[in-house]
């Protein structure tokens, strides 16, 4: 289906092994569609590739735990002004409100723990939710700025 | 590329001139290895030059926490030096601004320790 732009909007899968390997495919295939569909801010091109990498690593790390029988699922949709990213994992799910707050004081020197706060940060729309019979997904959209 | 890091001594701070990328993996462990290992022998004021360090994500942003944690437990500190405007941007969106003291120049960073 083309855009008012003529430009085709779609949707590439990509099912991915639990390594950190499919970090780097994930991340180089979204930039590729974010480069196809017109950013070419460093900037945001940098924030879309960071979320991107971040929430891999969740998948792959903290959700699949590395385990080779399960896999993440990622979905790029592109359209006329905007680039969504699903990434699923197979994981155990998790508590979203039983997460330390990373900028509480007492939260500021954890090691770990502000992944989802850099996504929530660079991008426009996040939304985080478990999946069944279980996993978590995650969907995060950049909204293409229009030159006026 | 991953991290490359390369220490000097300048006085008794030492300068760790980073270049390249802090991620989780390679980077993020030898970053990791690399400020255990002065902790370790005694180098308690540790500058850390991020000028060209072209990205950081929140792995080694946890491993720059933990490095100033052990070097504060052992009655030393972790500064930075010439952080480039995405650093800023991860220390301004992770709060950790009010953490580190962050210089622009070397000198004055050095100094700083005394």
């Amino acid at each position: 289906m083309a855009d008012q732009e003529g430009l085709e909007a779609r949707t590439i899968d990509l099912l991915l092994d639990s390594t950190l390997d499919s970090v780097d495919v994930a991340e180089e295939s979204v930039l590729k569609e974010a480069q196809e569909l017109g950013f070419d801010d460093e900037d945001d091109l940098h924030q879309i590739g960071m979320s991107v990498r971040e929430c891999m690593v969740n998948a792959v790390v903290h959700g699949n735990r590395y385990n080779a029988r399960k896999k993440v699922h990622v979905m790029i949709q592109r359209s006329s002004d905007r680039l969504a990213i699903v990434i699923q994992d197979e994981g155990e799910g998790f508590n979203m409100a039983a997460l330390p707050d990373p900028l509480a004081d007492e939260n500021l020197l954890r090691h770990s723990g502000r992944g989802l706060l850099l996504i929530q940060a660079y991008m426009d729309e996040f939304e985080i939710r478990p999946r069944k019979p279980h996993g978590t997904e995650v969907k995060m959209v950049k909204i293409l700025a229009k030159a006026s | 590329m991953s991290v490359k890091l390369t220490t000097r001594q300048v006085g008794d701070v030492t300068v760790v001139d980073a270049v390249g990328r802090i991620t989780l993996g390679e980077g993020a462990s030898t970053f990791r290895d690399t400020i255990r290992d002065l902790a370790s022998t005694g180098h308690k004021k540790i500058l850390l030059n991020l000028g060209e360090v072209s990205y950081i994500d929140s792995s080694g942003i946890g491993e720059m926490v933990s490095g100033f944690t052990t070097l504060a437990n052992q009655g030393g500190i972790v500064k930075l030096l010439n952080l480039t405007k995405r650093v800023k941007d991860l220390l301004q969106i992770t709060k950790l601004y009010t953490v580190f003291e962050v210089f622009d120049d070397e000198a004055a960073a050095v100094r700083s320790f005394a």
